[in-house]
């Protein structure tokens, strides 16, 4: 057998688990990579193993647990699966550079859906690299992976679903001394209002429901709420101590033992970024995008992207958005006829246009404040290198136009995150400076590896000529 | 900071138990090195090379490189991207890497 | 404020060097510079001033490069007073690493041809125990290093940042995002042009890399110049382990360790590839075995600039007089014969004395 593969799915979230068992089934030969060491995603976190913990299901709902049929679909497929592995180097060409446990192996497909998923916002506020301020998303992890939940007081700071949605599981899991922080702004409203009217349409009204659903419960269980809150800081010396934030015409300040921070999440820009995709500014989502046609194919011929990392969309519509991966990939591998291609595909792009009605609404509601986009001077913006935001003003007022220089001149994004939790902080610091449009000023190239790779893995590939 | 929510899922008593700087730290099948070492109350996980300022997990999913440990000798690891397993040694990571 | 004095067209490490040396010397300088996307020579630059071996065959290179070697501690010590930050100057002796006796053969004869061409640096063989005393760590495989203590390095781009802001705080005109397209006589002197603009000085020197080529022949000028591709790796942060600088090796002030470079002919290719960083680490390997563990952050490729001969052109235009041509591919090494000599000297509107020999036209006998 070849070792050329059909294609190659990169994460095994509800859009990669999609696009590997459609392209599977419908006869193409598939592999999936992840570096989780079990399928699901970050959304569907370890949903096979916890599939028979009543008390962590009680918790987690049923929208988690529906998880498990996607991933029992993706296991009963021909596609080969490979967890724990990570994918550091991949190009356009269809070369997918592997490691896992401690081995590195060069994998070659036709074409690549990259399914990465998203990324929580960065969240940049004075103290927020202290221990002790972590990610809604990573507190729910923990629930998931590990059946953990915080005790001692918890303060959770931001907006959106999965901000909601997290607090409310943390009653369910038992936590008592739970301090919500509503970073919304009620400005944004009226004009999120305006989407409403298209809301009502496809699965908008079971969103809106549960989340006002999500609202009533917080609100019944007596959880305190402080709403519009702004200037948030946290303090501590080695760790997190207090918060202290404004809320309406009030100065306050709590102490905690826990503070997790959410404003939304972004597309994992990393790879489609590092293989040269096209992207471009959304004003909408306030993050930079990957150029997809309507079959998710990027500016690269072959290279096809599935789910959040295309632009956030939430996980039912992930997974149709890999369907339409996978059937454009099918029908170019003559794998379908161009009848079953255009019926299946009109079924999915109906199932995803109907999960995108409520997008508009939510993207305006809880678009981030101006203060978590550019922060004040103080604030580390590279949490790796400790660079502020103060350095990267002075170094643009002096004439860096761009990320890439700003980097260069203060290693702003050299760390070992390799600039995923300072790059979109940057591009929008210099941009507010220069006036640039987002699209002007850039982003950071990528350059591999992209996850960690040592010297010794990477001399193991040297072939003499 | 962290509890189960099912008490007891996690004991020294179990084999479950590795060794964080010579204390022993319980943990449960499938936990990351990073979700056991929080559930036993251990942070900072690490000091920056640049400042040696403290830190510890932050996003749990591979992002951040803030949970970075020494895992059985082998330095600046992504704890929550390991799974915690027996016997494992776990260091805290001193700033930068030393060539040993 | 036009026209200035001095126009110089490049921002990179040749051309802050230059509009760095003009502007402290008294006269009035603007730097055109492209945006973010430039490419930018620096971020390929390994670091190193680098000295041994450095023109051999070529005594007026040769001299040239020592020159700027000796002029390089006082340089550092002016630019980093004059910005407040460290730019990462060291001059700890370099180390050039040799696997095999014939790799260490070839070092002697790069001793006694430097000698033969009256080079004035002091180079030493060090064989595997005076090496294993120096660097405790170091592998089996190297049999050897030769040594100059006159070698240093730099952080390139902290250099490029300094010569920028020191140009600025002595009243120098940066002016970013300035893509020169068109150079035209104005007067008794000379106007740049761009898409957004124009700029007129009475002087104007050419110091725009790989996009000098096409402008030099505006004024007159010829700088036949290549891309050259070097792929560099970088690792995490690592403690302090290599108290030198060396050919292929090359930790920072701040504990990263450069691994480098390639030297490819790939056009305008500033693409990375697995084999060429296969090759780098591996050598990284053989060199420091406790090296295989480290994490690799980053790997980048990026475009020198480079002459037929490798040497660098300094030349004013006959048919323009008033425009010069500045090009080289050291533009680490150099940058103190850039920013102390040449710069003041443009701003005087001429090339100094000893660097008249290096003009475009010994490129034109091998054409005939």
């Amino acid at each position: 057998m070849s070792s050329l593969r059909d294609a190659i799915v990169i994460g095994a979230g509800p859009a990669g688990m999609t696009a590997a068992a459609t392209l599977s089934e419908g006869g193409a030969r598939t592999l999936v990579i992840d570096e989780q060491p079990a399928p699901g995603g970050q959304i569907y976190r370890a949903v096979e193993r916890n599939s028979d913990n009543a008390s962590l299901s009680a918790v987690l709902g049923s929208d988690y647990a529906d998880g498990a049929a996607l991933v029992a679909r993706m296991r009963a497929s021909a596609a080969e699966l490979r967890f724990s592995t990570s994918a550091w180097r991949i190009d356009a060409d269809g070369t997918v550079w592997t490691k896992a446990d401690g081995k590195v192996e060069r994998l070659q497909a036709r074409t690549l859906v990259i399914a990465s998923g998203a990324m929580e916002r960065p969240v940049p506020v004075p103290g927020w690299t202290l221990p002790g301020v972590m990610t809604v998303g990573a507190l729910q992890i923990m629930l998931k992976d590990a059946g953990l939940r915080p005790c001692g007081r918890l303060v959770l700071a931001g907006c959106g679903p999965l901000f909601y949605l997290f607090a409310a599981q943390c009653l369910e899991a038992g936590v008592s001394d739970l301090v919500l922080l509503d970073t919304a702004e009620r400005a944004n409203l009226i004009p999120a209002l305006r989407h409403l009217p298209k809301a009502v349409f496809g699965h908008g009204p079971g969103y809106l429901r549960k989340g006002f659903s999500l609202m009533a419960a917080l609100r019944r269980r007596g959880v305190k709420i402080h709403r519009g809150v702004s200037n948030l800081r946290i303090e501590g010396a080695e760790r997190a101590v207090a918060a202290s934030f404004r809320a309406g015409t009030h100065t306050m300040r709590i102490d905690l033992d826990l503070v997790a921070l959410h404003e939304g999440v972004i597309p994992s820009q990393q790879i489609a970024r590092s293989i040269g995709c096209a992207h471009r500014w959304n004003e909408e989502q306030q993050c930079f995008l990957p150029i997809l046609d309507s079959m998710r194919e990027t500016s690269i011929l072959g290279v096809f992207i599935a789910g959040d990392g295309g632009g956030i969309v939430g996980a039912m519509a992930s997974a149709h958005t890999g369907a339409l991966c996978a059937l454009a990939i099918l029908k170019r591998l003559d794998k379908i006829s161009d009848t079953e291609f255009a019926s299946r595909k009109a079924v999915a792009q109906q199932a995803l246009d109907a999960h995108l009605t409520i997008r508009p609404f939510l993207d305006r509601l809880y678009r981030p404040r101006d203060e978590m986009l550019v922060p004040a001077d103080e604030v580390v913006v590279c949490r790796c290198e400790a660079i502020r935001a103060r350095a990267i003003r002075d170094v643009v007022r002096r004439g860096c136009l761009g990320p890439n220089q700003v980097k260069a001149f203060l290693r702003c994004g050299m760390g070992p995150c390799q600039g995923r939790m300072c790059g979109p902080t940057v591009s929008a610091i210099i941009a507010r400076e220069t006036g640039q449009t987002p699209d002007a000023t850039g982003y950071y190239r990528v350059r591999p590896p992209l996850k960690p790779v040592s010297i010794g893995e990477l001399a193991s590939q040297y072939e003499e000529d | 900071m962290f509890t189960r929510v099912e008490p007891g899922s996690a004991s020294l008593s179990g084999g479950n138990v590795l060794d964080f700087e010579g204390s022993p730290v319980p943990f449960r099948s499938g936990d990351s090195v990073a979700a056991a070492l929080l559930a036993a109350g251990v942070s900072p996980l690490r000091e920056t090379p640049v400042d040696q300022s403290p830190r510890a997990p932050y996003c749990m999913m591979g992002v951040c490189f803030e949970c970075l440990v020494e895992i059985d000798g082998r330095q600046n690891q992504q704890s929550c991207l390991t799974r915690a397993c027996p016997g494992m040694i776990i260091k805290r990571q001193h700033g930068a890497r030393t060539l040993r | 404020m036009e026209p200035f004095d001095l126009i110089v067209v490049g921002g990179g490490l040749v051309g802050a060097a230059l509009a760095w040396g003009a502007q402290t010397a008294g006269a009035n300088v603007v730097l055109l510079d492209e945006g973010d996307q430039a490419h930018r020579a620096a971020r390929g630059n390994f670091g190193l001033v680098w000295l041994q071996g450095k023109g051999v065959g070529t005594p007026p290179y040769m001299q040239l490069s020592l020159h700027a070697g000796r002029m390089w501690p006082g340089f550092a010590a002016r630019l980093s007073n004059a910005v407040s930050f460290d730019i990462g100057w060291r001059q700890p002796g370099g180390l050039q690493f040799c696997f095999s006796e014939a790799e260490l053969d070839k070092r002697r004869d790069v001793i006694a041809r430097t000698q033969a061409d009256g080079g004035d640096i002091d180079i030493s063989i060090l064989d595997r125990a005076d090496l294993r005393a120096l660097l405790p760590g170091i592998g089996d495989e190297v049999v050897g290093a030769s040594f100059s203590s006159l070698d240093g390095h730099v952080n390139p781009l902290y250099l490029l940042r300094a010569l920028q802001q020191g140009f600025q705080d002595a009243g120098g005109r940066y002016r970013p995002g300035f893509r020169v397209e068109h150079i035209a006589k104005e007067g008794d002197g000379f106007k740049a042009v761009s898409p957004t603009g124009g700029v007129a000085g009475r002087r104007i020197a050419l110091a725009a890399g790989l996009g000098a080529a096409n402008l030099a022949r505006h004024v007159g000028l010829s700088m036949p110049v290549k891309p050259e591709r070097g792929q560099i790796v970088v690792t995490e942060r690592i403690k302090p382990f290599l108290p030198f600088a060396t050919n292929c090796i090359r930790q920072s002030v701040e504990g990263t360790v450069l691994l480098g470079s390639s030297h490819e002919d790939r056009g305008f290719d500033d693409e990375t590839d697995v084999p060429t960083a296969a090759a780098l680490c591996r050598t990284a390997a053989r060199v420091f075995p406790a090296l295989a563990e480290a994490t690799v952050v980053r790997s980048w490729g990026s475009l020198r600039v480079m002459t037929p001969d490798g040497r660098p052109i300094y030349e004013e235009s006959a048919r323009f007089p008033g425009a010069f041509a500045v090009t080289c591919h050291s533009g680490v090494t150099l940058a103190s014969v850039h920013a102390l000599e040449i710069g003041p000297s443009l701003a005087k509107g001429q090339l100094p004395e000893h660097v008249s020999s290096f003009t475009s036209g010994r490129f034109d006998v091998h054409q005939g």
